[in-house]
């Protein structure tokens, strides 16, 4: 009984240890964007690594969600004579949960493992150290270029994301379906706001950016420095940073769209 | 730096009475060291000791938990994070490894120190990259990426890249291992040649006994959390220590046993079955 109570103790402790070096190093992360100023070139590549690479995924992505999106909304709306909704409903699912949160979830998938797993094997392979006994702080170097990029490029992408789903809608909705091509853009332009259903997408999959990246930069700079501890990192960022963005996607909608 | 007469003290680098563990394991139980100015100083002993950890406590990676490290009499472990740099501008490491940056080619590996500590023409950082890759004969290596080098040729890059920035002591962990006898060779010339052509500090952790002997000029052996012979290399290889004399030979048996303690082996090898 005791052992388990002290068991229970030390995982305890262990977890609060983790979120604290968590924040701390998040702190140091914030610190160290300043000195991205002088080196733009380090962010640019960096959008490249984690953002056009991904594109691939979310425009295959977006392209069937919204076709699927389509099939399903068509199927239900045409019960009550309102297939013409068809494309305002497609937009504000995509731009206000759909685009922020599938992007969230690929993004974590894709990039995020990659970003753990390129900082944990710099630092089994002492590049990490390396660089410190260089004195260059891997901070200003690897850490922050790479979280910069991943919140410039989420919102890039989660609208890369819609943009593809809409179209995606249009193609089955309007030219298999055979909804009318004028109701499905007129609605769809005087029913999307542009503060309330676009902005909030925007500041969501920013949120999402910012989380997903710390969550992969933190695992990668933690990790056992062994080949097992890699791996195992690269599992937990993508666990953890999914959940994340699911549970943040419920508060965030709470936010914006109950009050 | 001076000391108090105004003198450069002979001693580089001061460790005292220094304690480190890593979770409830004891790595140093009170070391003290004096590795002085110029010359090759080794430090050896079995693995698992922490030589490693040794040097990342002397270039300030790592915090001991009790003790001072003094380099050129300042205190490593007390300074500020701008300081703490400065100093180790002057500390070149080389990893096991080489740490190379893997996404950079070998001209760019060595050059990324000049790149980040100075503003110089491209021109001058040519020249002085091109200059350390020639005095490790890898100057004709300089396009290929870290991934296409053998060990040792990553290692000769680290080092050129280790002196970069003209440093005043250079820390090297574990040089020789999983070395071919060619380029075992090749770096034991190297590290001679450049610690009395640039008149430098050099550490040298290793279990390579006989090579490190025949360069050092100084050695330490450390075993179990604290230094258990120093001297001279003759020192060592007519210490009156049976530990030191078991490791300086390399025989299996001895004061170290080879088996890792257990109960008697013949009551266990005919135990009676166990279901």
């Amino acid at each position: 009984m005791l052992d388990r109570l002290q068991g229970l103790g030390k995982t305890g402790i262990g977890f609060l240890e983790r979120l604290g070096r968590g924040h701390i190093f998040l702190a140091r992360l914030l610190l160290a964007l300043g000195s991205l100023v002088f080196k733009p070139g380090l962010v640019i590549r960096q959008i490249y690594s984690v953002g056009v690479l991904t594109l691939i995924i979310i425009i295959v992505s977006g392209l069937f969600v919204g076709m699927v999106l389509a099939l399903q909304l068509y199927n239900t709306l045409v019960g009550f004579n309102a297939e013409e909704s068809l494309g305002v409903v497609l937009a504000l699912t995509l731009l206000r949960e759909l685009g922020p949160v599938v992007t969230g979830l690929l993004f974590a998938g894709r990039a995020g493992s990659a970003l753990t797993a390129e900082i944990g094997l710099m630092k089994a392979t002492e590049q990490l150290s390396g660089l410190e006994m260089m004195a260059v702080d891997p901070y200003q170097r690897i850490f922050a270029p790479r979280f910069l990029a991943a919140v410039v490029a989420m919102p890039l992408l989660a609208a890369m994301f819609s943009a593809v789903g809409v179209l995606g809608g249009y193609l089955v909705g309007v030219e298999l379906l055979g909804v009318d091509s004028g109701a499905f853009w007129s609605q769809m332009q005087s029913n999307v706001d542009f503060n309330m259903d676009l902005m909030n997408g925007v500041i969501k999959s920013v949120v999402f950016g910012l989380v997903v990246a710390w969550i992969a930069i933190f695992e990668g700079f933690d990790c056992i420095p062994t080949s097992e501890g890699v791996s195992r990192a690269t599992t937990r960022t993508v666990v953890n940073a999914s959940l994340a963005v699911l549970g943040l996607d419920f508060l965030l909608t709470a936010l914006m769209f109950n009050a | 730096m001076t000391n108090n007469n105004g003198a450069m003290s002979d001693v580089l680098v001061r460790i005292r009475d220094m304690h480190f563990s890593r979770g409830n394991r004891a790595i140093f139980r009170g070391i003290n060291m004096d590795i002085p100015r110029g010359g090759i100083c080794a430090i050896m002993g079995p693995s698992g000791t922490g030589k490693t950890t040794l040097l990342k406590l002397i270039g300030a990676q790592l915090k001991p938990s009790q003790g001072t490290v003094h380099f050129d009499e300042r205190d490593i472990h007390r300074l500020s994070r701008r300081d703490l740099y400065t100093e180790r501008k002057r500390m070149g490491m080389l990893f096991q490894s080489g740490a190379l940056l893997t996404d950079l080619s070998v001209f760019e590996n060595v050059a990324y120190p000049l790149r980040e500590h100075t503003a110089l023409p491209e021109r001058l950082v040519r020249h002085l990259v091109l200059t350390r890759l020639h005095a490790v004969g890898l100057r004709g290596a300089r396009d290929l990426m870290p991934g296409e080098l053998s060990g040792g040729m990553a290692r000769r890059v680290a080092l050129a890249r280790a002196l970069m920035l003209d440093p005043t002591m250079i820390m090297y962990d574990e040089p020789f291992t999983g070395q071919d006898p060619i380029s075992m060779g090749v770096l034991i010339e190297l590290l001679h040649t450049v610690n009395s052509a640039l008149d430098l500090t050099s550490i040298i952790v290793s279990h390579d006994v006989q090579e490190t002997l025949s360069i050092a000029d100084y050695v330490y052996i450390v075993s179990d959390g604290v230094v258990v012979e120093g001297g001279t290399p003759d020192d060592i290889r007519h210490s009156s220590s049976d530990w030191v004399q078991q490791f300086v030979r390399g025989d299996a048996d001895g004061p170290v046993p080879f088996q890792f303690p257990a109960t008697d082996y013949q009551s266990d090898l005919f135990a009676p079955e166990i279901v």
